[in-house]
């Protein structure tokens, strides 16, 4: 009896945290627009959206409106079970990478132990991988299923880009791994108690930085949906809250691989003073404005200078960098 | 080696100039707040003017109507019992109308002039269909003192056939035989 109420308890602590981060993930995902748009305005000397209340901030709420009442369509000779559930894959395995994130310590709440992370799985990092590859099933088969030819090549783009760029992002990880001795989000965050792992591994995340910037196909890297070439690639055809759900993976994408990059490098919620989730914040947000700094600074890459880059530059590198740390510890130890 | 130091020289040297762009006071003209100054020539919403007597000006000649390369203007002619020439009726389609300008460099008579309103959009589009008496102002324009019919061979109330500014007499061809 009491077993079965303290695993209800739990299922009930468990569905209040996840409610609270989908909220919080999708509140801040919707207002890193309004970040994005208000920074990359600065730094292009324009002002950014400024008429929805005080300084556009009510522009995100606005959007969405728009989104929602805006008509759905779907293309005569589209694949429809593919076409519509495209945008979800994207969305959902975007928010999914989030579960593995921890956010505090462990909260002591009338005796029990919460933990302040929704699953630790052993395996986090993997999992993290394993929603990004999938994320690519939503660019590709959405491109392909809207049976149009911008659509179809901003999907093959996509999928090529992604499945290249995935080697050196998983590769740049696995001297973090050799140096936390495990996969798990929580375990690595309590490695860096002393240092942050960039000071020891600042290759590693560079290559990390530039491989999630092409895995959440942002600007410089931005082919799948290059709009002077494809006009807006693979969700061209999309439309209403499906090209939203498009959108917020993209942005949900960011804060994600943000606050993949404090986890592995720079402490997680690790932090004087402040409570450890705004550290979190602060630094998921510190992630942010620099890829939109770069989007603000560099041109869109041609394709083969893309995987030149990912191919010739960045997996050598990464494999060098395996090769240095395993020296380094073996000498260590 | 060099070639690698100098596209990251080149690299850093566009991030720090982006970056120094954030300091900067934005060039945006917010619009509805600030609006520019027009040029005097800037063309806009087309009127028709009168003449310096309060007449109408336009002798509905049609020409702007043969110019007007989107066809958005229309006019009947009528001729009044002292011999001026006026449009019974003058429709400009402003939904149709570019503000070329053409209208005001064919009009003879200085009638049809742009004027430098830009700002009038409306929703329904049947109502950019502008009526004599929504283009008729009570005022001469950019043109202050020209009056057509003082000029013209027409005899109207201003004067008889040879009697206007820099006219002279008719000829009576019968006379004129070797």
């Amino acid at each position: 009896m009491l077993n079965m109420l303290l695993w209800i308890a739990g299922f009930i602590i468990l569905l209040v945290k996840l409610m609270i981060i989908l909220g919080v993930l999708l509140f801040f995902a919707g207002y890193l627009v309004w970040v994005e748009r208000k920074f990359l305005a600065r730094l292009q000397i324009r002002y950014g959206p400024n008429r929805a209340g005080p300084y556009g901030l009510l522009q995100p709420l606005a959007d969405i409106v728009k989104m929602l009442v805006k008509e759905d369509t779907v293309p005569d000779g589209a694949d429809r079970a593919f076409f519509l559930i495209a945008p979800a894959v994207v969305a959902a395995t975007a928010i999914l990478m989030f579960s593995v994130v921890p956010f505090g310590k462990d909260l002591t709440l009338w005796g029990q132990k919460v933990p302040l992370v929704v699953t630790d799985l052993n395996i986090g990092l993997l999992f993290v991988f394993a929603m990004s590859s999938l994320g690519v099933y939503g660019v590709a088969l959405g491109g392909w299923a809207s049976n149009s030819k911008y659509g179809l090549l901003g999907g093959i783009r996509g999928a090529a880009q992604m499945i290249s760029y995935e080697l050196p992002l998983g590769l740049s990880l696995v001297p973090i791994v050799m140096m936390a001795h495990s996969f798990s989000m929580v375990k690595i965050v309590a490695a860096q108690q002393k240092y942050p792992f960039i000071l020891f591994q600042p290759l590693a995340f560079m290559i990390f930085a530039i491989s999630s910037m092409a895995e959440s196909k942002r600007i410089p890297f931005d082919l799948p949906e290059a709009e002077n070439e494809l006009v807006a690639g693979y969700h061209t055809e999309y439309s209403g809250m499906r090209f939203g759900l498009f959108f917020l993976g993209e942005y949900v994408h960011i804060m994600v691989f943000g606050a993949i990059m404090s986890v592995l490098f720079l402490g997680g919620w690790r932090g004087p003073f402040l409570p450890p989730v705004v550290w979190l914040l602060i630094k998921i947000l510190a992630v942010a404005l620099f890829m939109i700094w770069v989007r603000g600074t560099l041109p869109r890459l041609r394709y083969d200078q893309l995987m030149a880059l990912g191919w010739k530059v960045l997996i050598p590198l990464a494999l060098i960098n395996i090769l240095a740390t395993g020296a380094v510890g073996l000498m260590i130890n | 080696m060099e070639s690698a130091w100098e596209a990251l020289k080149a690299l850093l040297s566009g991030f720090w100039t982006v970056f120094i762009h954030l300091f900067r006071k934005p060039i945006t003209e917010q619009y509805p707040e600030y609006k520019r100054v027009l040029p005097e020539r800037a063309r806009g919403r087309i009127i028709l003017t009168r003449d310096p007597d309060g007449e109408e000006r336009c002798v509905s000649c049609f020409l702007c109507a043969a110019v007007c390369p989107v066809n958005c203007i229309s006019m009947e002619g009528a001729e009044r019992p002292d011999g001026r020439r006026y449009a019974a009726w003058f429709r400009i389609n402003f939904a149709r109308c570019i503000l070329c300008g053409f209208c005001e460099e064919a009009c003879p008579t200085s009638a049809l002039q742009l004027t430098t309103d830009f700002e009038f959009s409306k929703t329904d589009i049947l109502s950019f269909v502008y009526e004599k008496e929504d283009l008729l102002v009570n005022h001469q324009g950019k043109d202050k003192e020209y009056n057509f019919y003082k000029y013209c061979g027409v005899a109207t109330n201003y004067g008889d056939k040879g009697e206007h500014i820099g006219e002279e007499k008719p000829v009576d061809v019968k006379s004129n035989m070797p």
